[in-house]
């Protein structure tokens, strides 16, 4: 299946995902996935609903480099990014990253790595429904942090 | 030069619009954010400098000092938050 990325508005069923990811690769011998889901709670407001933005052409060029450079960091076989956009409730899942390799180390370190990259370089943007009225999500320093560990300085939270 | 412009999330609902054609002047990233101030009103609050305000030339993430070139796509959005 190799190294694919999904941008949609429909839900997805991780058992098909994961199943789809490793079949037929016998080489395979570990699969680490993340999968983030809508929380009912965002810095202290109730969220009854969140409407995701994305830049179609730019977020999936923006994951596949972030898969290349997973490649060239990581021995790893195929993975699969799949993030949800448009309208979605508390509980909902958003997105989802998995990646297979033969020992679960490479796997594990590629999963966070794609998830800390997409967190600060790829182009969507959350409106959340509070009881307050709608509001944009900020963006979190912890987030660039998280992609410094991996040595990629992020200034995606910046003030400025 | 003749430029296609987008707008993203809270820049687009500031502006009004999801982008645009221009034909500028500009041969700069900065210099056409400066162009679209200029303009004042929404623009002028929306891109502001001092503002979080991100930019991409051929959807790549760029710094103000990148180049332009006929027929390229500009893209203003605020700091992302997916995942």
């Amino acid at each position: 299946m190799a190294f694919t990325v999904s941008i949609q508005t429909q839900d997805f069923d991780v058992s098909q995902e994961l199943a789809a990811l490793r079949a037929g690769d016998a080489r395979v011998g570990a699969v680490c996935s993340f999968l983030g889901t809508v929380r009912e709670r965002n810095d202290g407001s109730a969220v009854a609903s969140m409407e995701l933005e994305h830049y179609p052409g730019m977020t999936e060029k923006s994951i596949a480099v972030m898969m290349d450079e997973a490649q060239k960091r990581f021995d790893i076989y195929a993975a699969r990014v799949i993030h949800r956009v448009g309208l979605l409730h508390p509980e909902d899942q958003i997105v989802f990253v998995a990646v297979t390799s033969a020992h679960r180390g490479e796997s594990f370190k590629a999963c966070e790595f794609l998830m800390d990259y997409l967190k600060t370089q790829a182009p969507f943007w959350k409106k959340e429904v509070t009881p307050e009225g709608a509001r944009w999500v900020d963006a979190r320093v912890s987030d660039d942090q998280a992609l410094a560990r991996w040595g990629i300085e992020a200034s995606n939270s910046a003030a400025k | 030069m003749n430029v296609n412009l987008k707008y993203f999330a809270s820049i687009r609902e500031a502006i009004g619009q999801g982008g645009e054609s221009l034909n500028t002047q500009a041969t700069t990233l900065k210099a056409l954010r400066e162009e679209l101030i200029a303009r004042g009103g929404a623009y002028a609050g929306a891109l502001a400098q001092g503002r979080a305000v991100r930019m991409a030339l051929n959807q790549n993430l760029c710094d103000e000092s990148a180049v332009l070139s006929e027929g390229c796509e500009v893209a203003f959005f605020p700091p992302v938050t997916g995942g």
